[in-house]
């Protein structure tokens, strides 16, 4: 990605986003008295402002970014992370477990584990997760300091005595320094806050990026149309590899081609394993335990609040996918019309290669076209379209092309597809001077709250969680609100050392986010026993746990997926079964963790003996605790008819593009 | 929690979509327009819009001024 030339308008808005939520901090930061202010929200929120940061604290730069890169990549069967990997779970939280969370007066889902199981599940669930924001937050700033360097044309070189800062430095730490401050001021709060406001920048600005985009490529229509072209021949947009083909609708129907099976679909995967190990197992692991997100619903004013909190979340999170995953499949029709000359980006290649290449080209003997695209492809250092190599050479044959046309025509030779700069090529294509301020600003916006969500949820594990209940249980509130504010600055400082970690070693951080999908995959076994089977004892919780955790390493080590080379990406022990994808292996790695977790809670659960009595766990367990009368609430604000208005709706959704 | 939320982004997008709409109706270079729409004015109008309904809620909810 070259530089992007930023006007005085985009340095504005840019700018006006930081003072605004540097802003929001200082005024919240009156209100902050005792820790609970500072770390739970004392529980004040309005439903639509917690509906909103709900949505927002998962719907990171990553996110958007990956959506739109999927979009080209997959088509819109990429919807199903959101019409099947998210909207049940969402409406199950709300109707289901939200009422034990906040009803149990838990400030965390780690402490909801204590109270129902005991502080061995708590103590695995807490450290696992404070080490997971670290890491998250770490890799979103990564990626915001890294994109900076990119595209802006300031180079910083700072020297302050021994320690020398160069651009990337700076960016970080200006970032990291922006969302201390903010967040040090107001807590909770001005994350939720600042969510709500990157939901409106983020929708308000993108819009007009998917408007244009649409109208570029001639309207909804004219898009399908264009990739039923790319579906049948995916190679020519370097989508897969050369001599695949799909049916005519694999990039324009989410259902049809899956159901023919994973030969048949992009992704390469099957439905029971879309069903069960998204829809069921990760999606439900995610939205119902995952703190960053609960944590939001456990900041609302009362119990209907938070349980209209997932619901509200739902209505946009439905149609996300016409603002985050339609922009890459403009991007493939796009590719496919070539009096458009648009490609998707193809990884950065340094300037030397490309003169190589140049000079490569030049000497190319004509009548030796084989001979002549191998030098040029060892000079790029890429895979690259022979066809396209050979009518550039025709085409430049007695110094024809000046160097400026050889180097554009190398550029569209490269035969990979950089899917993450999908969304910045659109930005850049479309936006002029303004419009492309608001854009970015909407991408450092996201950036930036993923680091605050991340650091928010952090804090208050960390304070109540592993230093109250474990270093210093018994002081006073001062205490912990000091201890809160210590530990976001901690949050901080570990995300910037994480950040440094992912620049430097890329490899590690696969394997860490590898592991943290280990942890994460059977968890909802153990919630799912907890809150609606009394008799799961905490032993029971504890050991299944660890199975299920282990059982997801021993998966992964004994399967892989097509076209992967044993080791980091899994069969490192021995591969005894190969998936066609690797979004298939991790689908099936979660639904097999789960049952694993599951089962073993169950049979430990019965082999021993609960600590719990059932006024214990009053409260904590479906079956014991009182159900909530909805009668007194209008027929239309009752979480269970809304619940099922919305499952109604994105079913039809599901039809529509069925 | 005492501010409303409602303030800060009925101001922050009054004053964005304000500074794009007059951007979009100055600047009228090859360069602004995208597509043949000028996207900067239509944009800044809806922005605008958005920003003062938010700011419209803010001040019937009538909690706190900005200066509470």
């Amino acid at each position: 990605m070259q530089p992007i030339h930023l006007a005085w308008i985009d340095y504005t808005i840019l700018l006006a986003y930081v003072a605004f939520v540097i802003g929001i901090g200082w005024m919240l930061s009156r209100y902050m008295k005792t820790s609970a202010d500072f770390l739970t929200s004392a529980r004040s929120i309005p439903t639509w402002v917690t509906g909103l940061a709900f949505i927002s604290a998962n719907l990171g730069a990553l996110e958007l970014v990956g959506m739109a890169a999927s979009g080209a990549k997959y088509g819109i069967s990429t919807a199903h992370f959101y019409w099947v990997g998210a909207i049940p779970a969402m409406i199950f939280l709300a109707v289901f477990m939200m009422p034990f969370y906040y009803g149990s007066k838990a400030r965390s889902v780690p402490e909801y584990l204590k109270m129902r199981f005991d502080e061995r599940v708590r103590a695995l669930n807490s450290v696992a997760f404070a080490v997971m924001t670290v890491f998250a937050s770490g890799i979103s700033i990564n990626a915001l300091a890294k994109l900076l360097t990119n595209l802006l044309p300031w180079q910083f070189n700072l020297n302050f005595g021994p320690i020398h800062l160069g651009s990337y430095d700076s960016y970080l730490w200006i970032c990291s320094g922006v969302v201390l401050i903010y967040v040090l001021k107001g807590g909770l709060t001005s994350a939720i806050y600042t969510e709500v406001l990157q939901f409106f920048m983020i929708v308000l600005g993108f819009a007009p990026v998917v408007w244009l985009g649409l109208k570029d490529v001639g309207g909804w229509g004219a898009m399908n149309h264009s990739l039923q072209a790319v579906a049948v021949n995916p190679s020519a947009e370097f989508l897969k590899e050369p001599g695949i083909s799909y049916a005519s609708n694999a990039w324009t129907s989410a259902w049809t081609p899956v159901l023919a099976g994973p030969a048949h679909n992009p992704m390469g995967v099957d439905w029971f394993a879309m069903l069960f190990g998204l829809g069921f197992v990760l999606s439900f692991g995610y939205w119902c335990t995952n703190f960053l997100v609960v944590q939001r619903a456990m900041a609302a004013k009362n119990m209907m609040a938070a349980r209209n909190t997932p619901l509200v979340a739902a209505v946009p999170k439905m149609f996300f996918p016409f603002l985050v995953i339609v922009p890459g499949m403009i991007a493939a029709a796009l590719m496919s019309m070539p009096d458009k000359n648009y490609r998707i980006p193809p990884p950065i290649v340094a300037q030397a290669n490309y003169d190589q290449a140049i000079v490569a080209v030049k000497a190319a003997n004509p009548a030796d076209p084989a001979a002549a695209v191998t030098a040029v492809g060892t000079a790029l250092g890429k895979k690259i379209d022979d066809k396209r190599i050979e009518s550039l050479i025709a085409a430049e044959a007695g110094g024809k092309l000046s160097d400026t046309e050889i180097k554009q025509g190398l550029y569209n030779s490269i035969a990979e597809n950089d899917y993450d700069s999908v969304i910045l090529s659109l930005v850049k294509k479309y936006c002029p001077a303004g419009l492309l301020g608001l854009a970015l600003t909407a991408l450092l916006a996201s950036f930036m709250s993923g680091m605050a969500g991340n650091v928010t949820a952090f804090n208050t594990v960390f304070t109540y969680d592993l230093y109250q209940a474990y270093f210093a249980p018994g002081k006073s509130d001062r205490h912990y609100f000091l201890t809160g504010k210590v530990i976001t600055v901690l949050g901080i400082v570990l995300s910037i050392a994480c950040a440094y970690f992912a620049k430097q070693y890329n490899n590690a951080m696969d394997i860490i986010q590898l592991v943290f999908g280990f942890v994460n995959a059977p968890l909802f076994a153990t919630f799912l026993l907890g809150m609606f089977w009394k008799r799961a004892t905490g032993t029971g919780a504890f050991i299944g746990l660890f199975c299920g955790i282990g059982s997801s390493a021993l998966f992964h080590a004994l399967t892989i997926a097509q076209g992967n080379v044993p080791g980091v990406k899994g069969g490192y022990i021995k591969v005894l079964s190969t998936f066609p994808s690797e979004m298939a292996q991790n689908f099936w790695l979660a639904a097999f963790a789960f049952t694993v977790c599951f089962v073993f809670t169950l049979v430990i659960s019965l082999a021993t003996k609960s600590q719990k009595t059932d006024a214990d766990l009053k409260g904590l367990v479906y079956s014991l605790t009182p159900k909530i009368v909805d009668n007194n609430m209008p027929v239309y604000q009752r979480p269970a008819v809304v619940g099922i208005a919305l499952l109604i709706v994105c079913v039809i959704l599901n039809i529509i593009f069925w | 929690m005492g501010l409303d939320i409602r303030w800060p982004i009925g101001l922050m997008f009054t004053l964005i979509g304000a500074l794009l709409a007059i951007n979009g109706a100055l600047v009228k270079s090859d360069h602004a327009i995208s597509l043949g729409v000028n996207i900067n004015l239509i944009w800044g109008i809806v922005l605008l819009v958005f920003g003062v309904f938010m700011l419209a809620g803010a001040v019937r909810g009538g909690k706190n001024p900005p200066s509470a």
